[in-house]
């Protein structure tokens, strides 16, 4: 024990000897406590390379060449035949018509309901409690009285009944992404309305006092107050139901199953049918036009963000 | 006059909010109450709806729906057939708790230690990983789930849950999250640890951990509710009906055990509603705190 612990302590000596080598000019060797700090973020970096960077330069390369065995170069041939390809197109629109109808929504509706939070009415937090419970309800839990509303013989058909409208089967109809956008709409509002609950009580006050002052109208004080300060949130809501509606195949598999409705057959669907069918290339390329569009969608909010809401950033 | 304009409006605010409150709890309500029905009433209700649902062709059937709140009589076999006697849902109920459980534990604990990181130490290279991180953040799966499937594939996880886990651990989401709660520690505080002579260590687990500790509970939460509710991983990571969770197989459950499907509809909501009536001021400041990329 005694020897441990005398050669634990004589170890570092040996250390205070001259450097063998000295380092070429430039070249610095980090300091211990920042290699340390940096090692915090050595597991997460592992994980994050080995599960998707990594992973995803070889998703890039296998959308370049021909098949996986012989490796040629084919460049853009798996992109032209991905969008000369009926499923992905369909696939394509589908899902870029779903999230143009369900994200404006979806940010408008949640804005609303957070104005409606702020105004002065009773039962406030019951009422925040009740808006954001469906964010905690599994989607697949509901979809049983999801079906029983907008079935053929359902619910919904019999309310409309009285206005005269004649019974369809909505999920099998041209209506199909209504019913789902509502699901959407159930699920994400209440997340989207705390965001947009945040940012209203950052706006200072007294701006709002000097606006009333003035002689402003209510909506005045809405567009160049309110609005202004809210447009960092807008943009993130924006982005965020964006990511949420491309995720909404969970809702339209678990109402309708594997085949959908045409109007319901989503980006995921293909996706799917072409894990079954293991087109590593058809896969790749789809990965990287999603990633790609991805990119460029938050890409072009973010500018518009910016020109909005530049004044108000400090 | 103007006194009463004011009431007026406020009451009809209340309304509107009221009559969205209804329609935000009604399907949750719908599910708890339905799921204490018998068979044969849930039959006679919707007995048309689930037929023509799972018969593939629309077949006109003339009986109405009615939907009913409040069952005829309460019936608990329902539950009882699922707890005692069919052991498959339980199994599924396991599933989902042994895919969830170490997700949420691993993420929070790998994004805990890379938070700290990225909050300690500030420089070009830092901003660069950052970014990259909020760009995979922000990747639908439908982009994710191809690497993740190639990684399985190479190393020969498919078809097993640890596909579903690994990556799950290693999500980036909670990172940014808690970078954005850690930078608001008051970095005198870690100065002042500094010049007792404390560690990295010993001020990451002294002084970082317990600064944090509401806004590692909100993250929890956060990723609980994404991962207890999944379903595209399993579907193409877990081709073995044996190992999927709940989520998935609710939806497979057919026409003949509605009554079932009510009751293990409920079962499965129960953690995550526990959670939320708990938790629910904590995720609230959880997701305040999402609320922007920038920064």
């Amino acid at each position: 024990m005694k020897k441990l612990a005398l050669k634990a302590i004589s170890l570092p000596k040996v250390h205070k000897e001259k450097p063998r080598f000295t380092l070429p000019q430039g070249i610095k060797i980090p300091d211990r406590e920042k290699l340390v700090r940096m090692a915090f973020l050595w597991p997460s970096l592992l994980g994050v390379g080995i599960f998707f960077l990594l992973p995803m330069l070889v998703v890039l390369y296998y959308s370049l060449i021909d098949n996986p065995i012989s490796h040629n170069f084919v460049f853009l041939d798996n992109f032209i035949a991905l969008f000369n390809n009926d499923a992905f197109k369909t696939a394509a629109t589908n899902t870029l018509t779903f999230s143009a109808i369900a994200v404006p929504l979806a940010v408008i509706l949640a804005m609303g309901l957070a104005i409606l939070l702020e105004a002065k009415i009773p039962f406030k937090s019951q009422f925040r409690t009740f808006f954001l419970s469906p964010m905690m309800v599994p989607v697949a839990s509901v979809v049983l009285i999801w079906q029983v509303l907008f079935s053929h013989t359902g619910v919904f058909n019999d309310f409309l009944s009285i206005f005269g409208v004649t019974p369809i089967d909505w999920l099998k109809s041209e209506y199909s992404q209504i019913v789902v956008v509502l699901l959407f709409l159930w699920k994400n509002l209440g997340y989207n309305m705390i965001l947009f609950m945040a940012a209203l009580s950052n706006i200072p006050r007294d701006l709002l006092e000097v606006a009333d002052m003035e002689g402003a109208s209510p909506w005045f004080k809405f567009v160049q107050v309110k609005l202004r300060f809210l447009s960092p949130t807008i943009l993130f809501v924006t982005i965020l139901s964006l990511i949420n509606s491309f995720k909404v195949f969970r809702e339209v598999y678990l109402l309708t199953g594997d085949y959908p409705y045409g109007g319901l057959y989503m980006l995921q669907h293909f996706m799917n049918n072409t894990f079954r069918s293991l087109d590593y290339q058809k896969l790749a390329s789809a990965a990287i036009v999603m990633a790609i569009a991805m990119v460029i969608i938050i890409g072009v909010l973010f500018i518009i963000e910016n020109k909005f809401g530049k004044d108000v950033e400090g | 006059m103007m006194l009463k304009k004011k009431y007026f409006s406020r009451g009809a605010l209340t309304v509107i909010a009221a009559i969205f409150a209804i329609t935000f709890l009604l399907p949750t309500v719908l599910t708890v109450t339905n799921s204490f029905m018998s068979q044969t009433e849930l039959s006679a209700n919707y007995g048309p709806v689930f037929d023509s649902l799972k018969g593939g062709a629309t077949t006109y059937v003339a009986d109405k729906v009615t939907l009913k709140f409040i069952p005829d009589t309460v019936s608990f076999s329902q539950y009882a057939t699922v707890l005692f006697k069919s052991p498959e849902y339980l199994l599924k109920f396991w599933n989902s708790v042994i895919l969830v459980v170490p997700i949420v534990i691993g993420q929070v604990a790998v994004a805990a230690l890379a938070a700290y990181s990225f909050m300690r130490y500030r420089g070009r290279a830092r901003e660069i990983l950052f970014f990259v991180y909020i760009i995979l953040m922000l990747m639908p799966y439908q982009v994710m789930l191809v690497p993740n499937y190639l990684v399985a594939d190479w190393t020969g996880l498919l078809n097993t849950r640890w596909s579903i886990i690994l990556p799950g651990i290693f999500a980036p989401f909670s990172v940014f999250l808690l970078t954005k709660f850690m930078r608001r520690i008051p970095s005198s505080l870690i100065e002042a640890a500094k010049l007792d002579g404390a560690s990295e260590w010993r001020i990451f687990t002294r002084i970082c951990l317990p600064q944090c500790r509401s806004a590692l509970y909100s993250i929890a939460i956060l990723v609980f509710i994404d991962y207890w509710n999944m379903v595209e991983q399993p579907i193409i990571l877990l081709s073995d009906p044996d190992k999927q969770p709940l989520s998935v197989y609710l939806s497979t459950i057919n026409a003949g055990e509605v009554g079932i499907a009510f009751a293990v509809a409920v079962i499965y909501m129960i953690p995550s509603l526990l959670i939320f009536l708990h938790g629910e001021e904590y995720l609230v400041e959880g997701i305040t705190h999402s609320g922007s990329v920038k920064g």
